[in-house]
């Protein structure tokens, strides 16, 4: 049996706000059928209040509890603040829900966010994002979109695609897109990174090099016997002192800087340069 | 509240006489059955009257075909394994496509060592296609294994039909039989049938969780899976798990003598319960054919509402079921079963299965009549298939 929430329970015995809006303003849908749950929710708007909410679902507990707590989320607030509330915003307010069920919360962001896009005074949700369009479908068993695989991981902080089946279905049944889902996770990190780094103050900068050296270089180094230290930073230039197991051999040593430039370059600055220094 | 057990086919209840059976064998009988002092021979001598009850379970000719598993499972994979290890030389294996994940995630894993693994189909009423059954067997078919009852569905298959065929075209390919769901439920008679291997878990039919037996005819040859001492007759190494087999074997013994009870007062109930479902809550829909089925299971669809919601909410009045609904196991896929009877996805998801047992009472089933027409009406009213609802109402009425 699955652990659910005292809220998650509650919600299932007692959704509120069943039903469905005749003179809807909005409509949203998220799911289907063959995939085993399906939500709709109905927004009826005035001065960009979101005044009344109703939903329809066929779903498990976690999906009726989702779909019943996010009408509560909505309703007597303005269409900015709906449009920000994420999967997470409603699995929180169910006081969580188990992994595998995670699911469920994103349906809810997805049908809400349906609604606001067929609902006329709406800005597309995408350009809010800065993110391009992303509408091609990575798992063709459950219909899920790279865009969806992607706010996902956004949102929620993912990092295994264990953890994006469990949030989005994708990868689920029959398996073929989880080369696709882990190539979307890296592509998401490294964009994440460059994001980062290109926004690093210096002193961020210095701090991050330093870091690098003592994670990720010097732990290798040293598996060959080999150890490296920072001496200064100046700009984009690094000054290390290096010592390597063959030290004296000028190829080796050679070898040996090329692949601390490389790994800062990659990790922090395609610009570094790095120099070393007796 | 008082719990309705209606999951038997997950497990069941300990009967009060295979617990007291037990009981001597932790407390006063603690001896190890290998041991040749005397303190040990009750517990030996246990150990071989299970035997012969099991035995007399199977109708096997010889007690020496029982081997002592933890289980169905572990019975699977030593039929399995043990028949591929002993004829190396053979590579193709046929089983059906609603065999349990117990077997057929065995069948995956033996895809992926190099064996090619054909799945034969049903059709819609649940019934193994025996034609296209006749046409992939060949002289390098090492095994076929075919379940005896459906865990889900309750559909019996015809095994002496399958030995026939398989044995006409290939002498030597081997059938193992997973007997997991009849046990207890039909009568097993391992030479009418002409298996090979038959496996049973005892927590199917009132004995406790974590044994089980495989029967092996004399004519075959496995290798063990579990290397060790010499228990088993060197099939299944491991000190005897004395009280637990002990059980199994009082439990097998009470098993035969209730079949005819199965069948007729079991299956009365079964019938009641599945009639008046049927009759009274609309969106019901019985998924399988009205074939041979074991006398207590039954799956009805719920359309368009999803299984799990029901699940929980019949827990709340304190009936316990199961569904074939992708949300209560976990997996995001429904039923591989139902799927492959092409049940339409509609009554899939909301799938329940009820599987009774001798302890079921005439007045649990008709608390559930009672009482599920009203959760299901809930439930539909916060379906967004209003429309489709709508229609199958009118036809209905």
């Amino acid at each position: 049996m699955w652990d659910y929430s005292e809220k998650v329970i509650e919600h299932y015995r007692n959704p509120r706000n069943v039903g469905k809006l005749d003179d809807a303003d909005a409509i949203g849908i998220a799911g289907s059928l063959a995939c085993g749950d399906q939500l709709k929710i109905y927004l009826k708007i005035k001065n960009n209040i979101v005044v009344d909410a109703k939903f329809q679902t066929f779903g498990c507990g976690s999906a009726v509890a989702s779909s019943s707590i996010l009408t509560e989320m909505i309703i007597g607030k303005s269409l900015d603040e709906v449009k920000k509330i994420t999967n997470k915003d409603i699995a929180d307010q169910l006081g969580g829900l188990p992994p595998e069920k995670m699911h469920c919360s994103v349906m809810g962001y997805e049908a809400l966010e349906d609604a606001l896009k067929n609902y006329d005074d709406y800005v597309d949700l995408d350009d809010l994002r800065e993110e391009p369009v992303k509408e091609k479908i990575i798992c063709q068993c459950f219909g899920v979109t790279e865009n969806q695989i992607w706010d996902a991981i956004k949102h929620n902080g993912l990092k295994t695609v264990e953890e994006v089946t469990n949030f989005t279905k994708a990868g689920g049944a029959c398996g073929r897109c989880k080369d696709a889902i882990k190539d979307i996770i890296d592509t998401y990190y490294k964009k994440q990174e460059k994001e980062e780094n290109t926004s690093l103050s210096p002193a961020q900068k210095i701090l991050k090099i330093s870091k690098v050296i003592e994670t990720q270089i010097a732990a290798e180094l040293q598996k060959d016997g080999g150890d490296i230290t920072l001496v200064d930073i100046d700009g984009s230039k690094v000054y290390v002192k290096l010592r390597g197991k063959c030290s004296g051999c000028k190829n080796a040593m050679m070898t040996l800087k090329g692949f601390v430039e490389n790994t800062l370059k990659e990790a922090v600055d395609k610009n570094i340069e790095v120099i070393e220094v007796e | 509240m008082n719990l309705i057990y209606l999951d038997n086919n997950a497990t069941t209840k300990v009967d009060d006489a295979v617990l007291s059976a037990m009981m001597p064998y932790f407390s006063e009988q603690y001896g190890n059955a290998s041991s040749i002092y005397e303190f040990a021979r009750s517990a030996s001598r246990a150990v071989q009257n299970a035997r012969g009850q099991m035995k007399d379970f199977f109708n096997a000719e010889n007690e020496k075909d029982i081997i002592f598993t933890s289980g169905g499972s572990e019975s699977a994979n030593l039929a399995i394994r043990g028949v591929l290890n002993m004829n190396k030389n053979k590579r193709h294996i046929i089983t059906s496509k609603v065999e349990h994940p117990c077997v057929l995630n065995l069948y995956n894993q033996l895809e992926k060592e190099g064996y090619r693994v054909d799945y034969i189909g049903v059709n819609s009423n649940g019934e193994l296609d025996l034609e296209e059954l006749n046409e992939k067997v060949n002289f390098d078919t090492a095994l076929v294994s075919i379940m005896f009852a459906n865990n889900e569905t309750g559909i019996i298959y015809p095994i002496q039909k399958v030995v026939e065929i398989v044995k006409s075209k290939n002498k030597e390919t081997k059938v193992f039989v997973d007997g997991v769901q009849a046990a207890g439920k039909i009568n097993i008679d391992v030479q009418e049938l002409g298996v090979d291997l038959l496996g049973v878990s005892g927590h199917k039919f009132h004995a406790p969780k974590g044994i089980g037996a495989l029967y092996v005819n004399p004519k075959t040859l496995i290798t063990p899976l579990i290397i060790g001492g010499h228990q088993e007759r060197g099939k299944r190494a491991g000190t005897e798990n004395v009280p637990y087999i002990v059980g199994m074997g009082v439990a097998a013994g009470l098993a035969k003598d209730g079949l005819q009870y199965e069948a007729t007062e079991v299956k009365r109930l079964r019938d009641k319960l599945e009639t008046n479902l049927l009759k009274n809550i609309y969106n019901a829909r019985l998924n399988t054919g009205v074939v041979n089925r074991v006398p207590n299971t039954t799956n009805i669809g719920f359309e368009y509402i999803e299984g799990e919601l029901i699940l929980l909410h019949l827990s709340d009045i304190g009936v316990c079921a199961s569904s074939g609904s992708a949300c209560t196991s976990g997996a995001l896929e429904p039923s591989h079963v139902l799927r492959a009877m092409n049940v339409p996805f509609t009554s899939i998801h909301g799938s329940i299965r009820f599987s009774l047992s001798k302890y079921t009472t005439e007045k649990e089933i008709d608390y559930v009549i009672e009482n599920m027409p009203p959760i299901i009406e809930k439930l539909i009213g916060i379906s967004p298939y209003q429309d489709e609802l709508a229609a199958i109402k009118k036809l209905k009425a």
